[in-house]
């Protein structure tokens, strides 16, 4: 079986690829990329969730925010995602439910900080399965 | 066999390498690196000569797409990259900045010596850990309101010294005093401005970090004297951190606005991150006016760290501020767009300057440095890795001449931080440099291991470049004794 998702080197910086069945599969699993690298995900509860709607000028400027949007809701309210529930996404409007709890210092403990999402070597690839390349500045 | 690179790099001297147009079509100027041939060799990944290259297609750039000797693969512009474009006809890039907007670092004085402040170094980065918050999702002790934010936003520094975080010879010795002019709240977003209140006043985490180093050689004893550096031996201070999620939000925000400008404008560009406006459209315009206060947050945030760092001395030493001899050497911006005016073939021409990863350089006699600095040039602070050293240059009459008054910025990476982690354990990385009499604080071991000496070019190799290239002048060196990191 195919992985979900794993981490490539950058000198400055971290990129990951995601893989997925579908489009709405392989976005998931970039944002599961996103938060491994912040914090180990098994050790994150799925005791709350936020909803998130957008709407971009094209895929992949809809990836970037939706993974913008999320370490937005890192920073303000210190919440670790680790479970994606996209219910609407197509080329330029994107709904997900997602789930995962605060930060708690005595059983989360944090890996590193990501600044943001580029679009440097971006690749949203449908060919064979769906495959996403996504680098983050940190 | 010859490297890779000699069949790319056209060599002009020692110390300067071309790529040429021709390299990549659409360039419209050619690139040209600081590096020396042993450089080149570690330097060499293609994908930074494809960035500097691809730099070069802004429209409006003029002379070279210029890389510093620290550059590294970064994302969009290169890490170590500068280029300057015509206000006239030219672009502005939130890519050529980055995402951390002034990020800088600062350095502060002291009369204490090494043999002062051995004994008490683990008590004194106790401190200091305490006083000021780092590391990953940590907050600050300042609460601000929202409008309160706007007013550092506008103000920068000053803020700070209104609030008793500093004093009037700080701001002096702070490029562009601590303040940008154009600083206009109204163009930040509201969720910037969410991430920015908690994060006021906190060091992050990443590369950013507090070091207490003491002066271990002088290359110019005069230029040294002026700016407060006497002795061998002598306690120096150096700050290094930006804008925070503010600054990581407005970049992101215009990364969207000037995405869609790019169709607007017709601009052809081969890398979405090199989003880009027209200098003096609307979309360039807002994008300057929220970057000045992103850089206004950073320098209040340098500010209100600083007087952390004195109170935490003050409390160790039990000596006045005055009598720790506690001033502000400088403070530098290293991620930034400034307007600024060049003579282009013998016409003056006023050119958006952007540098991502490249610290200001200007020489004695500038009118935009501070009046003490006048007659040896502007200071120029560049911070090595942990377990090495920093330097203390001044700008020159070269930089100007051909750097758009530009040098380097610290060591450049040459090894990812996970090819670090894999290599290297925080811990083990905390005992070789106890070791070697430097101690460490940080608020996580992985990150200790990303930072380490081994993931970094050594900083002496570039400093000398850029010294022996003349866009800036060696004066002093530091190694550190103690660091704290986010």
């Amino acid at each position: 079986m195919k992985k979900d998702f794993e981490i490539i080197d950058h000198t400055a910086d971290v990129g990951i690829i995601a893989y997925g069945a579908d489009i709405s599969q392989a976005f998931a699993n970039a944002a599961r990329a996103l938060f491994s690298l912040i914090t180990e995900l098994d050790n994150v509860a799925e005791a709350l969730h936020r909803d998130i709607e957008l709407t971009a000028s094209d895929q992949e400027s809809l990836l970037v925010e939706w993974l913008n949007e999320l370490i937005y809701l890192f920073d303000t309210e210190h919440i670790l995602f680790k479970r994606f529930d996209i219910t609407k996404l197509n080329h330029t409007q994107l709904k997900a439910r997602n789930y995962g709890e605060k930060v708690d210092r005595s059983k989360h403990k944090l890996k590193i900080g990501v600044k943001a999402t580029t679009y440097h070597m971006l690749k949203v690839d449908k060919s064979d399965g769906c495959q996403i390349q996504v680098l983050f500045d940190i | 066999m010859s490297a890779p690179w000699q069949e790319i790099l056209k060599k002009i001297d020692d110390y300067r390498w071309e790529i040429p147009r021709s390299y990549k079509a659409g360039m419209s100027v050619p690139g040209l690196i600081y590096a020396s041939e042993a450089m080149l060799n570690h330097i060499w990944e293609e994908q930074v000569f494809q960035q500097v290259a691809n730099v070069a297609f802004l429209p409006g750039i003029i002379d070279h797409s210029l890389a510093m000797p620290d550059i590294h693969w970064g994302y969009g512009f290169p890490i170590g990259g500068v280029a300057a474009t015509r206000v006239k006809d030219g672009v502005v890039s939130p890519g050529g900045v980055g995402f951390d907007i002034n990020c800088g670092v600062r350095l502060l004085r002291t009369n204490l010596t090494k043999q002062e402040v051995k004994p008490k170094i683990e008590q004194l980065i106790t401190e200091l850990f305490v006083n000021i918050p780092s590391g990953l999702g940590s907050t600050g002790k300042l609460r601000v309101s929202e409008k309160e934010l706007d007013q550092v936003l506008i103000k920068g520094s000053r803020w700070a010294a209104e609030k008793g975080y500093g004093e009037a010879e700080d701001i002096v010795a702070t490029e562009e005093s601590g303040c940008m002019k154009r600083a206009n709240p109204d163009k930040v977003s509201s969720k910037a401005k969410k991430r920015g209140i908690p994060q006021l006043g906190t060091l992050g985490s990443g590369n950013h970090f507090l070091e207490v180093e003491v002066v271990d050689e002088i290359y110019d004893p005069e230029v040294a004297k002026v700016m407060g550096i006497e002795d061998l031996g002598q306690i120096l201070i150096l700050i290094h951190t930006g804008s925070r999620g503010f600054g990581h939000e407005v970049c992101s925000d215009y990364i969207r606005v000037l995405g869609e400008a790019v169709r607007k404008y017709g601009i052809a560009l081969p890398d979405r991150q090199l989003a880009c406006a027209p200098v003096e459209s609307p979309e360039g315009q807002d994008y300057l006016q929220a970057m000045a206060c992103a850089a206004n947050y950073a320098w209040t945030n340098r500010q209100c760290i600083t007087h952390w760092v004195r109170q935490s001395f003050i409390k160790v030493f039990g000596k006045s501020r005055k009598e720790l001899g506690m001033e502000q050497i400088y403070d530098v911006t290293h991620n930034i767009a400034k307007i600024e005016e060049y003579p282009i073939d013998g016409k003056k021409q006023t050119l958006c300057v952007h540098r991502k990863g490249a610290t200001r350089a200007f020489p004695a006699g500038s009118p935009d440095i501070p009046d003490i600095y006048k007659s040896i040039g502007q200071p120029v602070l560049i911070p090595g890795d942990m377990g090495r050293c920093s330097y203390i240059l001044v700008g020159t009459e070269t930089a100007m001449k051909e750097s758009f008054g530009s040098t380097c910025h610290g060591a450049g990476r040459i090894q990812s931080r996970t090819a670090a982690k894999r290599s290297l354990r925080g811990a083990d990385v905390a005992k070789a440099l106890a070791a070697r009499g430097i101690i460490v604080k940080a608020g996580s071991m992985g990150s200790l291991a990303e930072e380490a000496s081994e993931a970094y070019k050594d900083v002496t190799e570039v400093v000398d470049v850029t010294h022996k290239a003349g866009i800036s002048h060696k004066v002093a060196r530091a190694r550190p004794l103690g660091v704290i990191k986010g």
